[in-house]
């Protein structure tokens, strides 16, 4: 496993479970406060701050939940594969934990994006769904992601797992660009890219409040990511120690027991 | 010399998954019973109707093929994990990728090809055209290798695991979803205008890219299983 009893830079040393544990807890409420402050400003614009729009009226509201939800649903997939390969290269054990945190995380984003695209759609086109390249693709990305948290369920060996579910996390990466140009490939219901080469095509006063909700929801993504973090770091302790004391218990049938998982514990001292 | 010898294992792999499939040859005849069970269920689930039968054909052809090859998946990996064939396989001086593509190709020689070939009895019982018929077939020869190859994926990414069998078909479905839309769509679209149509084309691409880039995946999950 991974032997950083000398961490060479300053990466390694942040990622490092231990001292992972040590510094992140500083940021947690920071994050929250932060969060609530974002959601506070970005639903006042959104709600009494911003004009309906000349086409869809006041349904036009929905898009500051829709729009940063399925940004999230990208970007959380994004993570994890980024995740996965440093699960996959440097067997790094907290990127095992940043994937499996992220995945249940993205799962809900991403099915909020379809419910509030459904709400959405049936005023604006008139059905809650329909067979579009993008709400294809991305009900394809919610299955992918309730694929790989039944996979992390099903693995006993967490950390054997991690690696496997890797492996599958950059398959599954491929329905990302599918996703980001479906809206250029196939010509269905949803608008194209509103961020053009040319500037934005869409008004300052409905861009606003898009801009910081998508912010506020990219921000309760990175709270709740550190706290799931932090809890799946201190399940794994845990597990260990449970380990630990069944061997110990067990007398001298400790040589013959793998524990070589267990390299979240004890390595960068307590935290507590 | 050393080419020689990769290609020589390569088809000694592939020869030893077609002997043991002829000796217990169980899972193929399982598969077709399956698949011929799906053309005999959708007639009765939709009613006699003919012509909306020979227009869901393909369709139904290709919602078979997908099932089936998830069906006949949990066996890819698990048994040669269990007796250690794989173990020592991964010690041979050979890559696991290499060893991976033999598989691939054994496997849908196995489960793929029968399937293909036993197609002519559903398009019977589905009352299919002629042309719409003969779209489907070799819609069916240029897609069912990228199915196989995903299926692969998932079945080796499942082999440690006692459930894999509900797991793998799980995480390829999603996976296998352009497969199936552009699988129909080539039969449907050759059978209206009798030209290859891009969905073809993408289907092809689709199987050359997802058997080019399976074997790796296959063996770096092989490789974290053996560990």
């Amino acid at each position: 496993m991974t032997p950083d009893n000398k961490p060479k830079n300053w990466f390694s040393a942040l990622a490092h479970p231990g001292k992972f544990m040590r510094w992140s807890r500083y940021f947690i409420w920071p994050l929250i406060i932060l969060t609530a402050i974002s959601f506070a400003i970005g639903l006042w614009f959104a709600l009494f701050n911003s004009p309906p729009d000349y086409q869809m009226g006041e349904t036009v509201r929905i898009m500051y939940i829709h729009v940063p939800n399925a940004w999230l649903s990208q970007m959380v997939y994004s993570i994890m594969a980024i995740s996965a390969i440093g699960s996959l290269v440097w067997r790094h054990p907290l990127a095992d934990v940043a994937m499996k945190a992220a995945a249940p995380l993205g799962a809900a984003f991403t099915a909020m994006a379809l419910f509030t695209g459904s709400l959405w759609g049936r005023p604006a086109w008139g059905t809650y769904w329909e067979w579009d390249g993008r709400m294809t693709s991305t009900l394809v990305l919610f299955l992918i992601y309730l694929g790989l948290i039944a996979l992390w369920n099903t693995f006993s060996d967490q950390s054997k797992g991690a690696r496997i579910i890797a492996v599958f996390t950059l398959v599954g990466a491929i329905n990302i660009p599918i996703i980001k140009f479906s809206v250029d490939w196939w010509n269905g219901l949803h608008q194209p890219s509103i961020i053009k080469a040319d500037g934005l095509s869409m008004p300052a006063e409905l861009y606003t409040p898009l801009l910081i909700m998508t912010l506020a929801f990219t921000l309760l993504f990175f709270t709740l990511h550190l706290i799931n973090m932090r809890t799946e770091v201190l399940r794994r302790r845990a597990n260990s120690l449970e380990r630990q004391h069944v061997i110990a218990s067990s007398g001298g049938a400790s040589t013959s027991l793998d524990v070589t998982n267990t390299d979240l514990d004890n390595k960068g001292g307590d935290n507590d | 010399m050393r080419v020689f010898l990769i290609v020589r294992i390569f088809m000694i792999v592939i020869g030893r998954d077609l002997q043991l499939a002829i000796k217990n040859g169980g899972t193929t005849v399982t598969l077709l019973i399956f698949y011929l069970s799906i053309g005999v269920i959708m007639p009765i689930a939709i009613g006699p109707d003919k012509e909306m039968l020979a227009g869901l054909a393909p369709a139904i052809i290709w919602v078979g093929a997908l099932l089936s090859t998830l069906l006949g998946l949990d066996r890819l990996f698990v048994s040669d994990h269990e007796d250690g064939t794989l173990l020592s396989l991964h010690h041979a001086n050979i890559s696991m990728a290499s060893i991976a593509l033999a598989k691939i190709i054994a496997h849908w020689l196995i489960t793929a090809l029968p399937l293909i070939l036993i197609t002519p009895l559903l398009a019977i019982m589905l009352f299919m055209e002629m042309p719409v018929f003969l779209a489907t077939m070799s819609a069916l020869l240029l897609g069912t290798p990228a199915l196989t190859a995903l299926g692969a994926i998932g079945a080796a990414v499942a082999v440690t695991l006692k459930r894999g069998g509900v797991v793998a078909p799980i995480l390829i479905l999603p996976l296998a979803i352009p497969v199936l839309i552009f699988g129909v769509s080539a039969a449907n679209n050759f059978a209206a205008n009798m030209v290859s149509s891009s969905a073809t084309l993408f289907l092809a691409a689709l199987s050359l890219l997802t058997i080019a880039f399976s074997p790796f995946a296959i063996s770096l999950a092989l490789k974290a299983a053996q560990e």
